[in-house]
């Protein structure tokens, strides 16, 4: 079995010394960032990026790929012990699993999102496993019209995946795309909208963009309005679940992740969506409906299972096609072109040991994660109490040193600030930073996949309706676009937010 | 039209994005734009700009008919003190060095809340600083210099 031989050579990459260390590391790293609220995974991973970069490539996308799922984790401790999510994903976690903990269930509420995450983990991980080599096969054949096609079909799913108007959303796509740009032209070497200044002829930092973007802009919105969280309980018992719960989880367990694994493959967030999609799911098949919002056990179990399953799934596009499925995702892609391999196809059988290592580790990563966490758990509600504004100055100070570290360029500091802005101020216009940021990694090759598809086509635009690939993912494209126009989809897509908010 | 039936977010979303749209549409039509067969550096980001100006447009004609909820304040306390800090940060770090850049950076963003104490400041940035030295500095081995020419180093 190929597979099996594959994902032995996985885990004796992941399992040596060096590598545990990183993963272990960054499981911790990511847990402690979900759990202090008012700092999210995309811009820890952007703080930490360079931090890696002294790492070899499979020990630094092992740590980056640990703060993620870490994250996740981190998240939905607090949205059980505080109905505060760290993260976005877990925000439907905290619809239950507050209540369980107000009726002092707070030990088997974090013992079931363990072990649902844990067991969503191990089913994704296969499936990651068994899927990407067939799809990497698959995207060996792409020319440049159908990676032209394939991004298309990436940005309009973040756009469908966003919050609030859809209108909006497709601006943000537009105007990443546009930001994007800045920098030489590959072809002609003229340099675009850097407005004469020089050092931005490599184009604006990734990193710094998204920390600008997501980091500051999140830090000046916690500044608005700072108020003090209350801790409810300091000490947490009873973690271990009765038989009955046992029983209440394991249907809901399998359903999320289920749901999870398939969400989480659509670029755009998965994670977030599959969570939100499992809540509802379960609340129509449960028997009684009623317990939901009042600390129903299902409502725990599934969407922490669902956002577990979503987060892993979502590395299936970027390690066989090189598109991110989210802006965690594209930043892992940052990551890789900045230790010299190039996402895509190639990854698998030019790098077995990387892509298979980092696939095992993930599975590693989840089994930390339970084993530490739910131990550890009284740390990490120590953690909590640690007030906001002791934490963004380390914050910023770490940002700063972060995106210096990348080039040694002191105007990407200055895009720092400069972003920072865009990005408060763009959420304050209540525009989604998430399509930016994907259409900001997707300018460049975008571009260059559509002047390359015209070349080769001698300048007939029909080449992407001709090519049956390309004018299959555009037809999808096309038709995700119709479906969130559609004024039925578009109401239901509302209370969706509405209520996961 | 009654003046108080305008959503303002919708109002200046629309107009900034045009003006960026525009600001980008000028640009590009400064570099080359080639033909549809041998897309010149300026034609894709010239399509874009339009397809901004064009949305810009759409939410503003938005503006005058739905009605949203209002911005709710700012942080200028913040902005005022957080976004400084990398740019002196980055002004400061070739010269002075890393030790005194960092902390000069983390003490004004500290004052971006007003619960933060001056003592409390100056000892929050200082451990910041040592805990840096000792990660980054030694620990991954960046190059940073630890002062810099202008103190005389």
């Amino acid at each position: 079995m190929e597979l099996f031989h594959n994902l032995a050579l996985g885990f004796s990459t992941a399992t040596s010394l060096a590598n545990l260390f990183f993963c272990l590391i960054g499981v911790l790293l990511g847990t402690l960032i979900g759990v202090l609220p008012g700092i999210g995974a995309t811009a820890t991973i952007a703080m930490l990026l360079p931090i890696t970069f002294q790492l070899e490539p499979v020990s630094s996308l092992i740590m980056l790929a640990g703060i993620y799922y870490g994250a996740q984790y981190g998240g939905s401790t607090t949205a059980i012990l505080i109905n505060m999510p760290g993260e976005s994903s877990s925000a439907v976690t905290a619809i239950d699993g507050y209540q369980m903990a107000r009726k002092g269930k707070a030990g088997v509420a974090l013992a079931t999102a363990a072990m649902g995450s844990f067991f969503a983990g191990t089913v994704s991980t296969f499936l990651v496993a068994i899927f990407a080599p067939p799809l990497t096969t698959i995207a060996l054949k792409f020319g440049a019209a159908e990676y032209f096609s394939l991004m298309v079909v990436g940005l309009v799913s973040s756009i469908a995946l966003a919050h609030g108007s859809i209108i909006k959303a497709l601006a943000m796509v537009a105007l990443g795309l546009l930001l994007g740009l800045v920098g030489t032209d590959i072809y002609t070497g003229t340099p675009r909208f850097t407005l004469g200044i020089r050092e931005y002829a490599d184009g604006l930092n990734f990193v710094a963009v998204a920390v600008g973007v997501f980091g500051i802009a999140e830090i000046l919105r916690n500044l608005e309005n700072e108020q003090t969280r209350s801790v409810l309980m300091s000490k947490v018992s009873g973690l271990m679940p009765s038989k009955e719960e046992f029983k209440a989880m394991v249907g809901p367990v399998l359903r999320g992740t289920a749901v999870g694994s398939i969400l989480g493959i659509l670029p755009g967030g998965g994670a977030i969506l599959a969570a939100f999609a499992s809540y509802t799911i379960e609340k129509k098949v449960s028997k009684n409906p009623q317990e939901f919002g009042h600390g129903a056990i299902a409502g725990v179990a599934g969407p922490e299972s669902a956002n577990n399953a979503g987060a892993q799934t979502s590395f299936i596009p970027l390690l066989t096609l090189g598109i991110p499925a989210n802006p965690v995702m594209a930043l892992m892609i940052g990551a890789m072109i900045i230790q010299g391999i190039v996402p895509g196809p190639n990854v698998a059988t030019e790098q077995p040991a990387l892509f298979w290592g980092i696939i095992a580790s993930m599975w590693i990563g989840n089994l930390m994660l339970v084993v530490l966490n739910l131990p550890l758990i009284g740390l990490w509600v120590k953690l909590l109490t640690i007030p906001y504004y002791v934490l963004f100055p380390i914050i910023m100070a770490f940002c700063a040193i972060g995106v210096y570290s990348v080039n040694s360029n002191v105007y990407d500091l200055y895009s720092v600030a400069f972003f920072g802005l865009i990005g408060y101020v763009l959420s304050k216009l209540r525009c989604e930073p998430a399509p930016l940021l994907l259409g900001f990694v997707l300018g460049p090759l975008l571009e260059e996949n559509l002047r390359r598809a015209m070349i080769l086509s001698r300048g007939d635009p029909m080449t992407f309706v001709t090519r049956p690939i390309s004018a299959g993912l555009l037809i999808f494209a096309a038709l995700v676009l119709v479906v969130v126009f559609l004024p039925s989809v578009k109401k239901k897509r509302e209370e969706v937010f509405v209520e996961e908010e | 039209m009654n003046s108080q039936k305008i959503d303002t977010t919708n109002l200046i979303c629309g107009l900034l994005l045009i003006a960026t749209g525009i600001f980008f549409a000028l640009e590009s039509l400064d570099l080359e734009l080639g033909t549809a067969l041998r897309m010149g550096p300026g034609y894709f980001p010239f399509i874009l700009a339009c397809v901004l100006i064009v949305l810009g447009g759409v939410i503003l004609f938005q503006a005058f008919r739905i009605q949203g909820e209002a911005m709710g304040s700012f942080a200028w306390r913040g902005m005022l003190f957080i976004l400084p800090a990398p740019v002196i940060f980055g002004m400061t770090v070739r010269g002075l060095g890393f030790v005194p850049s960092i902390f000069i950076c983390a003490l004004i963003a500290s004052f971006a809340s007003q619960r933060m104490k001056p003592l409390m400041a100056v000892i929050l940035s200082a451990g910041l600083t040592v805990f840096s030295l000792l990660v980054f500095s030694y620990g991954l081995g960046l190059p940073f210099r630890t002062f810099g020419p202008w103190l005389g180093y």
